[in-house]
């Protein structure tokens, strides 16, 4: 009895506990997140008042639109390449970090660019593409964000710069928790150099990769600030992710339902990845 | 063999440093153009300053209205930030102690909503309180934050409150604390190494993002810092002096906190990840 008593609290401190939080937290995430559902089957231009169901017409439209699913394919390159590269940068600094005793300078360096945000960013290397690389005089580094093909790669290089700190200090952490005796072990064992790397250490650093893996596809998929100042999702709309092409359907189309619809298409997608991501790398997890 | 040694790491300490130059280069390019005169920018935008000249920082200054959009940055980072700790600190807490059925179902569905992503709740959101009439205000933006915040935050709070000692609040009980005591002299003093964690990554996000404020905030008067950059960059295009000069005094506040921070700030990061 007396168990039962300190264990269920009384309604008014549940509600001081958890009440704002649960408040808010409804309201601003799951009210929305259905509503967003019902609109959806709806026709909503975003200033009438009223509007009509449709049914499953948004989704058809969705269907048959090509320009949302071209988006929405150079959203898989652009994540695929960003992901790659990210993770293998920011593996590479923190395992050469971590073998030195000096190396808070770097560390403190190479995560810079994550305090300043993503429009500060892509200012900064739009200035960087269009007026500085332009006039070093190799052709190969001119003229990207003037051009359909290469503009993307620009987006792809500002993103890995961006996050390759980060994600680096994450590495760090885990590269410290790899334990020294099973390194010593190894290496009296003679693996050394890149066999160490392969075959010990990089198979302890499974639930790192997981981590960094499922923060920069999170990243990478929904990225909106950087497209918008570094690109615009120009030239000729080739850079136009997917995340940007949903806002200029809803808030310059007017076409809210449809958008919405997208968004709903975007939310299902970025699921099932994630899920897909986490499943295979909880397999691959190995016992220290 | 001792100096080949020694040789052969102070080679590779310059080898990464010429790699972390490369990688600030951007940063210092524009610090380096902040000063100079708009000719000079283009023309030659790796020469140093023919005179150091202030000029762009004060017109910078002026036009984004920068000391009115810092302070309205500073306002809702701050706000939310602080709310976002305590209110998840306490359900947190009440979520690990009285583990009903009920507490472990919404436990369960605010760390399911993290999968969630921001673009699937944008369009709803901006409706629904755009016809409640709550836009174009602060706190409506603070509101955001704390319901969007939130979920990390009980869960990061979760994990940690799980390993304080019940006997810890047992003896306060004891003591004649009731609950909310308990809570605010025993358990939030324990939690703030997590709320140092906490109070970081979410300043990193409050105080850089875009996507939010400029759907909530649309008069120019709230304007925080990146939507003000923003806004002056789109105006002034081609003036290239006063551009690179709004971006530096947008880089600089957080450059200055970092410097004195970094330890913490780095910790930050890898605690968050972990968890």
């Amino acid at each position: 009895m007396a168990s039962q008593k300190t264990r269920s609290a009384s309604i008014p401190i549940r509600l001081l506990f958890t009440g704002p939080t649960l408040l808010i937290f409804m309201t601003v995430v799951i009210v929305p997140f259905f509503y967003g559902i019902y609109l959806t089957f709806t026709n909503w231009d975003g200033i009438s008042t009223t509007y009509d169901m449709v049914g499953f017409a948004n989704y058809e439209t969705v269907w048959n639109d090509a320009t949302f699913w071209k988006s929405f394919i150079m959203t898989l390159k652009y994540v695929l390449v960003s992901v790659i590269l990210i993770n293998i940068v920011a593996f590479s600094l923190a395992y050469v970090l971590t073998r030195r005793k000096k190396s808070n300078l770097f560390r403190t360096g190479f995560f810079l660019p994550n305090l300043v945000g993503g429009i500060v960013l892509g200012f900064v290397w739009q200035f960087i593409f269009n007026h500085v690389l332009a006039g070093v005089g190799i052709p190969l580094l001119q003229g990207w964000l003037a051009d359909p093909q290469k503009a993307l790669w620009a987006l792809v290089t500002v993103t890995v710069w961006q996050y390759a700190g980060y994600m680096m200090v994450i590495y760090i952490a885990g590269l410290m928790n790899v334990p020294n005796d099973i390194l010593e072990a190894s290496s009296l064992d003679g693996a050394i150099g890149w066999k160490r790397l392969k075959s010990i250490v990089l198979p302890l650093m499974v639930p790192s990769f997981s981590v960094c893996i499922f923060l920069s596809l999170q990243r990478s998929f929904l990225v909106y600030d950087v497209n918008l100042s570094l690109t615009g999702g120009g030239p000729f709309k080739s850079t136009e992710l997917v995340s940007m092409y949903i806002y200029n359907k809803a808030f310059l189309a007017r076409d809210y339902g449809v958008g919405q619809a997208e968004a709903f298409v975007l939310f299902l997608m970025v699921t099932a990845i994630t899920l897909v991501q986490v499943y295979f790398s909880k397999k691959m997890e190995v016992e220290a | 063999m001792k100096l080949a040694k020694l040789s052969l790491q102070g080679l590779r300490t310059v080898m990464l440093s010429a790699v972390l130059l490369l990688f600030l280069m951007p940063f210092l390019i524009i610090a380096l153009n902040s000063f100079k005169e708009n000719k000079d920018i283009t023309s030659s935008p790796f020469a140093l300053p023919e005179a150091w000249s202030l000029t762009n920082f004060a017109t910078a200054y002026e036009k984004m209205n920068y000391l009115h959009a810092f302070s309205n940055s500073f306002i809702i980072t701050v706000s939310s930030v602080l709310l976002i700790a305590l209110f998840a600190a306490m359900t947190a807490h009440f979520f690990v102690r009285s583990n009903t059925r009920i507490d472990r179902i919404a436990f369960f569905i605010m760390v399911a909503s993290m999968i969630i992503p921001f673009q699937a709740i944008m369009i709803p959101l901006v409706k629904i309180y755009g016809s409640l009439d709550l836009m174009n205000s602060k706190s409506t933006l603070v509101y955001l934050y704390i319901g969007f915040g939130s979920s990390l935050a009980v869960f990061i709070y979760h994990g940690f409150v799980k390993s304080i000692p019940l006997e810890l609040e047992e003896a306060a009980m004891i003591d004649g604390c009731n609950r909310t005591q308990t809570f605010f002299k025993i358990v939030l003093p324990v939690l703030v190494p997590t709320t140092v964690t906490i109070a970081i990554l979410n300043v990193l996000w409050i105080w850089n993002d875009f996507l939010l404020p400029s759907l909530v905030l649309i008069e120019s008067a709230q304007r925080t810092l990146p939507l003000s950059t923003f806004n002056f960059y789109g105006t002034y295009t081609a003036d290239f002096g006063p551009l690179m000069a709004s971006l530096l005094l947008t880089i600089i506040p957080v450059v200055v906190v970092y410097l004195f921070a970094q330890k913490y700030i780095i910790q930050g990061v890898m605690q968050g990840s972990i968890k």
